[in-house]
């Protein structure tokens, strides 16, 4: 079935992330308050004024990837080419047997191959334009991980890259989803991000947003009273979508339906007009023709910073009512993916919706003015029908996410 | 229920040549083109040494100086363009719930042009791994996360509602008016600020294209150094710039007596899944792209009155779009004018989709096909009618425009004229 409002499910996922690689090891990590932050170990950071990120360990890429495409692909595209694996295997699809225009891939980006771009501008101010590589012009840039996924998989439908900061994941599931609803019965999609590099540090540091703590459990902080500001983190999620009536058909397990979306931008910052936060949930739930009381759990934004966090806990219990819904973010595990958060959220949903609980957020100590009933520290049992997944971005990019459970 | 439609009632471009939709359309209606030696650095150490650059600068657009320096060029070229474009529109964005506007935003290389800059510094020439962040720009992540440009474009016009920027390589420009449009069509909107900007033409740029041997190593007659079609072509010619767009659904855009320039009728976008910047030469997946567009605007390829062509100007990309418009329009392909204007204002990566779909329009504004400049020399596989030279007054009604970009996207718009709208 297709059409405007034909249900979409979530038949597989990909995960990679610094508490887990693999779906199975992130959940078993996330469930259990096992964070990924770390002081960095990919480069020296004791220069800079932040040392933290959650890093991912383990990442053999040649273990993944045939070696002919190590030369050509930054850290972000080799994570991004293994979670499409996994997202295809876990969802059971075999791509040689769809057609290959029947198939599609959206993914968001934050910074593209940031780390071989700092490599490339290297050679070019530091030796000369003809040692720049051959797979510059395409290895940095935001389109790089749907690009080279599609021509991985043999996927010719439409494709897509959206980039709107860490709330681009939602925005590019939520295109996958107009895809698939337009007749497309295969769309991967998500994001991963990975600019754990100097180049990509200097840059994350200017956003002014940084937590400079140098302790893992008390850097990244969001919602609590001494919020700080945030540590950055690489990995994210690939999903696979498919209309629900033919995942059905084909004997698929339905991890989930993607319900309900909604965006918005805030003002100008000095306009003096209100965050439109509040806004982009409730059309995600029109959208889902969910009532606030309909949501079991929120997976919260969480930026870190205490006028961030306080826009996002007024928006929630205006929508919500104080205090009645759970809130959680297991990112404060991850640190902040940037575009690959939000679909990792999503998985995070599906996941405790299957497991009947909603993971923690570690570390945190609340603010009690914000009124939210956290979800801290241990995993809290629940059953789980609906959950919102909320991702804020730099410049005021607010999108919200309606996920419910599979049969 | 009936299907909304969607109308495009504002437009701005800002080319090399043509800063304002008028001396673009002189420019291009007239084969003029804009193709120089490159004077934003000094370009001896590269292959290539021409581009389209645009004399623009966003100071004197009505930028204040802090908002022009915490902006990259090409945010500066959205943002004025963006702006201009709600004016020719004359819609009252007032009059709408803010969460109602859309902003999106095409770009292919994002902030390339700031972060080579900043790089340069930080790193003090490339001499430090480990960069320096205190030399560091304060709005340097704005340059890291083009994001930043559909933020800056949504504070200029006053949009809240979705906002973001699509980068899909070189069809970026048509991909985002092609979301834009999608949203107007599903509701989801009542007005999209639609758009592309990119200012690519950067150090850095230059040498990953000099790598591949994509852009043309022509340096004698700048003028004439980018050549679609023709039997010469060596490579594209680098260029710059943006244009913007209004979209909104049709019917409300008649109520309130808006220009409408054109219908957006049809769009798709397919992948060719083999090559990051590889072209198979049969065009399967152009082709493909070509003939969902043409069915979601219910139109056949006899409708088509002019091919508005991605046209390079690189070997391959030529012969792979005569092939993908035969195999799509089939005899059709032969009768009806195609043209490149990339021969006059260059590729503007990103920008260049957004550029065309302008030119589309206004093709059908003025009933004239522009030209593709510089054709000069048959090439026996690209065999169709390419409007050499100057421009052919003809009724154009509908019009094909198409790209082709890195990663392997191939995509396709369709625009109806208001006349044909009316039925």
């Amino acid at each position: 079935m297709t059409g405007a409002s034909a249900p979409v499910a979530v038949t597989g996922l990909g995960v990679a992330a610094p508490n887990g690689l693999g779906a199975a090891d992130y959940w078993a990590a996330t469930r259990g308050g096992k964070s990924g932050i770390g002081r960095i170990t990919r480069f020296d950071p004791s220069g800079y004024p932040a040392q933290l990120a959650g890093e991912i360990p383990g990442f053999d890429a040649a273990e993944h990837l045939p070696s002919r495409l190590l030369p050509q692909t930054d850290r972000v595209t080799r994570l991004a080419l293994a979670a499409a694996d996994w997202a295809l295997a876990d969802a059971g699809v075999a791509p040689e047997s769809f057609d290959p225009l029947d198939m599609g891939v959206v993914t968001a980006s934050h910074a593209g191959g940031f780390e071989f771009g700092q490599g490339e501008l290297q050679k070019l101010w530091a030796r000369g334009s003809q040692f720049v590589s051959a797979y510059q012009s395409f290895a940095w840039f935001y389109a790089v991980n749907s690009g080279q996924i599609s021509i991985r998989h043999g996927m010719k439908g439409p494709s897509g890259v959206v980039v709107s900061d860490q709330a681009g994941g939602l925005d590019a599931l939520a295109q996958a989803r107009r895809q698939v609803r337009k007749g497309t019965p295969l769309i991967v999609t998500g994001a991963l991000d990975a600019s754990v590099c100097p180049w990509g540090w200097v840059a994350q540091l200017a956003s002014g947003r940084m937590s400079t703590s140098a302790e893992p459990t008390r850097a990244y902080l969001p919602f609590d009273r001494d919020a700080r500001g945030y540590v950055p983190g690489e990995g994210g999620a690939l999903l696979v979508l498919e209309p629900a009536d033919a995942a059905r058909a084909r004997g698929a397990r339905v991890l989930g339906e993607i319900a309900g979306y909604g965006a918005t931008i805030d003002p100008a910052p000095g306009s003096g007009r209100p965050s439109t936060l509040r806004t982009a949930i409730r059309v995600a739930l029109d959208d889902a023709g969910a009532a606030p009381g309909d949501v079991d759990v929120v997976f919260a934004d969480g930026a870190g910073v205490p006028e961030l966090d306080r826009t996002e806990a007024e928006a929630v219990s205006e929508v919500f009512g104080s205090g009645r819904v759970a809130v959680t973010v297991p990112k404060s595990m991850t640190g902040r993916l940037y575009s690959g958060a939000a679909p990792l959220d999503v998985a995070c949903a599906l996941l405790a919706m299957r497991a009947g609980v909603i993971p923690p957020t570690v570390h945190t100590d609340p603010c009690p003015e914000y009124d939210l009933d956290l979800v801290l520290y241990q995993a809290r049992p629940a059953e789980l029908r609906t959950a919102l997944v909320v991702a804020r971005g730099h410049g005021g990019f607010n999108s919200a996410m309606v996920v419910r459970a599979g049969e | 229920m009936t299907e909304r439609r969607v109308a495009l009632t504002g437009m701005e471009v800002l080319a090399p040549g043509g800063l304002g939709r008028a001396e673009f359309w002189r420019l291009i209606s007239e084969g003029r083109t804009a193709t120089r030696g490159i004077t934003f650095f000094d370009p001896a150490p590269f292959r290539s040494r021409v581009a389209a650059e645009a004399d623009f600068c966003g100071l004197e657009y009505g930028l204040s100086p802090q908002e022009a320096r915490r902006m990259d060029r090409a945010a500066q070229f959205a943002v004025v363009a963006a702006g201009n474009a709600v004016d020719d529109s004359g819609a009252d964005l007032g009059g709408i719930a803010p969460h109602r506007v859309g902003v999106v935003v095409g770009s292919a290389v994002g902030a390339t042009m700031g972060l080579d800059e900043e790089y340069r510094v930080v790193s003090d020439g490339g001499r430090l791994d480990l960069v320096d962040h205190r030399y560091a720009v304060p709005h340097l992540y704005n340059f890291l996360v083009p994001s930043s440009f559909a933020a800056e474009v949504a504070w200029a016009v006053g949009g809240e509602g979705p906002a973001t920027v699509v980068s899909t390589g070189c069809t970026s420009g048509i991909d985002a008016v092609g979301y834009g449009a999608e949203l107007v069509r599903e509701g989801s909107v009542d007005v999209m600020v639609a758009g592309a900007a990119d200012a690519p033409i950067s150090p850095i740029t230059l040498a990953c294209f000099d790598a591949i041997k994509a852009t043309t190593p022509r340096t004698e007659a700048p003028e004439r150094a980018s050549r679609p079609f023709d039997g010469t072509r060596n490579g594209f010619v680098l260029g710059e710039g943006a244009a913007f767009f209004v979209l909104e659904e049709l019917e409300s855009a008649r109520r309130r007596d808006a220009h409408v320039y054109a219908e957006i009728a049809g769009y798709a976008t397919r992948s060719n899944a083999y090559h990051m910047t590889g072209l198979r030469r049969d065009g399967a997946e152009m082709a493909e792209a070509i003939r969902v567009a043409l069915a979601e605007a219910r139109m056949n390829p006899e409708d088509v009155d002019y091919v508005n062509a991605h046209g390079s100007g690189t070997k391959q990309n030529d012969r792979h779009e005569t092939a993908a418009f035969k195999k799509s329009l089939g005899e059709h392909a032969f009768r009806t004018p195609v043209s490149s204007i990339k021969s006059m204002v260059g590729h503007s990566l990103g920008a260049i989709g957004a550029i065309e779909i302008a030119a589309s329009a206004l093709a059908m504004e003025y009933d004239v096909v522009p030209p593709t400049a510089n054709l000069h020399t048959p090439d026996p596989e690209c065999d169709l009618d390419y409007v050499p030279l100057t421009a052919r007054d003809q009724l154009v009604d509908a019009v094909l425009t198409v790209g082709s970009g890195f990663g392997g996207f191939q995509s396709a718009m369709v625009l109806a004229g208001p006349e044909r709208s009316i039925v």
